[in-house]
């Protein structure tokens, strides 16, 4: 009884230590926020950088409530963002097609093996132009570029996932008679289905890179194309605040992806 | 006549570095509502030769044939049940033991209530919507044999079932598995490290020399042990004696090595 008593007292003492803890590192986080945003306001009001090139919050803040104002923000966003999402989609699901294709003809994954890996490694934004000359200045090149830059590492990865399953479960299906696809469906598939999902994590980052590489280089809308105008017009505020944006979104979608991951994989392995 | 013929089957696997013969002149019957054994040392090609039968290896030469067709093709004449009992864990319990009959397009209502009567049989009855790993070894093993029987096969072959099941479960299952067996008439084969297992379940008990994998000897078990449940077989006066004559059988194949 006595011990059972404190046993609860410690319990509760070490959760306190803990609640504290997390408070402290809350606090801290607010104040490196606070800090470094007052600390370059400050820095730009007193012309101790350059103003014209690193603007200032309060300048940023204020063309953000005009961009809002007019919509302009959101006409932008809503490309930069509905490409990326494509993009990753896409590239997850041609990769993982391409991942099944090279499963099912065993003979064919070893002609293909040099060219993949000559692809991974070779960066996929430097095929920009070439997809903008062959798809023309649209959304479906820079679709393309968020697809293109994660597709060959999602095969390699799937595909790799594909050929560690147990085979014993494929020779279980044997027994009963199954064809090569239903041994893909009911076995190969549903094992990796994790795989496939934690790779939509890596996907929504690289596919962020290529969208946005997509719009500097198609130059007519979205979070990119802001960049590359303010730069061009030497707008560094215009440059910083869709840097800004850029990071609360893609931080925005990260998050979903992995809270996504986390509920399909709770359900898959249970 | 055999329901099941082996004839003369050689396997050899061949990897780039060696060539093992597993297997060496296996040639057998059996015969319908048979129960059979296959006993040997480990590595002696008993995997190796299910498979074949099963139709998931092919012999480098040699034939198998059941009911005199020759069996290229599966189709579900022969349950196989492997050496551990891969539970799709993905799956629950009914979507495995109704697998075989999925594949087949074979899911009517009197197949499914078939998979249920069979699972009740088993004593799991109520764990239909649960997953593998909510099961103890013991339960999973005995739904891996609910899935192998579900569609119904002229021919069962169980790779060690038992072997990774405490004394007591694997006793109680011995009865089961005979049991059910035989309500059902069905041919079996059991691969078995066990000697005691291979006397108190079976008609007639091959057992196997290794390097590479033969037949060494045909062990028929006296009518007395074969009309009993293999838990009284166990303890009937004769199986000592046929244990000691076996027992004497396994050390010279091991002594010949
Ligand atoms: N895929 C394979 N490739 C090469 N050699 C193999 C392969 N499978 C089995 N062998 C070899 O064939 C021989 C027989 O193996 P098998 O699995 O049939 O034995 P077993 O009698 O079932 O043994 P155990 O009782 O341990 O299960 C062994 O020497 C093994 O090394
Ligand atoms: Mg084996």
């Amino acid at each position: 009884m006595k011990q059972n008593s404190k046993l609860e007292f410690l319990h509760n003492e070490y959760i306190q230590s803990l609640k504290r803890e997390s408070r402290w590192v809350r606090f801290y986080q607010l104040i490196i926020f606070v800090v470094f945003f007052a600390g370059w306001e400050i820095f730009s009001r007193n012309q101790w950088i350059d103003p014209l090139i690193f603007s200032a919050p309060s300048k940023i803040w204020n063309l953000l409530i005009d961009k809002i104002a007019d919509g302009s923000l959101f006409l932008d966003l809503g490309y930069t963002v509905s490409e990326t999402v494509l993009g990753f989609i896409l590239g997850t699901l041609l990769g993982t097609i391409l991942a099944a294709i090279l499963w099912w003809s065993p003979f064919l994954s070893k002609v293909l093996d040099p060219y993949l890996v000559v692809l991974n490694s070779m960066p996929k934004v430097a095929l920009g132009p070439i997809l903008i000359v062959a798809l023309g200045p649209s959304m479906t090149s820079i679709v393309a570029m968020g697809a293109i830059i994660s597709v060959i590492i999602t095969t390699i990865v799937v595909y790799t996932s594909f050929r560690e399953v147990d085979p014993n479960y494929l020779k279980v299906l044997q027994t009963f008679g199954a064809t090569r696809f239903q041994s893909f469906r009911e076995a190969i598939l549903p094992a990796c289905f994790p795989t496939i999902i934690s790779t939509l994590k890596v996907n929504v980052g690289l596919s962020w890179v290529g969208v946005i590489v997509g719009e500097f280089l198609v130059s007519k809308r979205g979070l990119g194309y802001m960049i590359i105008y303010g730069f061009q017009v030497f707008n560094f505020t215009l440059v910083l605040l869709s840097l800004l944006v850029i990071a609360v979104f893609a931080t925005i979608m990260y998050q979903l992806v992995e809270l996504l991951e986390k509920k399909l994989i709770k359900n898959s392995s249970q | 006549m055999g329901f099941l013929k082996i004839d003369e089957i050689h396997h050899t696997y061949f990897t780039k570095t060696s060539a093992t013969t597993a297997l060496s002149n296996i040639s057998l019957e059996v015969e319908e509502g048979e129960f059979v054994s296959f006993l040997g040392p480990s590595g002696c090609g008993k995997t190796t030769l299910l498979s074949i039968i099963a139709g998931l290896l092919k012999p480098t030469e040699g034939k198998v044939t059941l009911e005199d067709q020759l069996l290229e093709k599966l189709d579900n004449q022969i349950g196989y049940m492997l050496q551990q009992d891969y539970l799709f864990p993905w799956k629950t319990i009914e979507e495995n033991i109704q697998l075989g009959l999925k594949l087949n397009n074979q899911l009517t209502t009197e197949k499914m209530s078939y998979t249920y009567k069979l699972l009740e049989q088993m004593g799991l009855s109520g764990v239909e919507k649960q997953y593998p790993s909510q099961l103890s070894g013991g339960m999973r093993q005995r739904v891996a044999l609910v899935r192998t029987l579900a569609t119904e096969p002229k021919l069962l072959m169980l790779d060690e079932p038992f072997s990774a099941l405490d004394y007591q479960t694997k006793l109680r299952l011995e009865d089961l598995v005979s049991d059910t067996l035989k309500s059902f008439g069905k041919t079996a084969i059991l691969v078995t490290h066990d000697i005691g297992e291979a006397i108190a379940m079976s008609d007639r008990i091959f057992l196997f020399s290794p390097r590479p994998g033969q037949i060494y000897k045909i062990i028929h078990v006296p009518d007395e042990l074969r009309a009993l449940p293999p838990f009284q077989a166990r303890n009937h006066e004769l199986y000592s004696e046929i244990f000691q004559t076996i027992w004497k059988e396994v050390e010279s194949v091991e002594t010949e090595q």
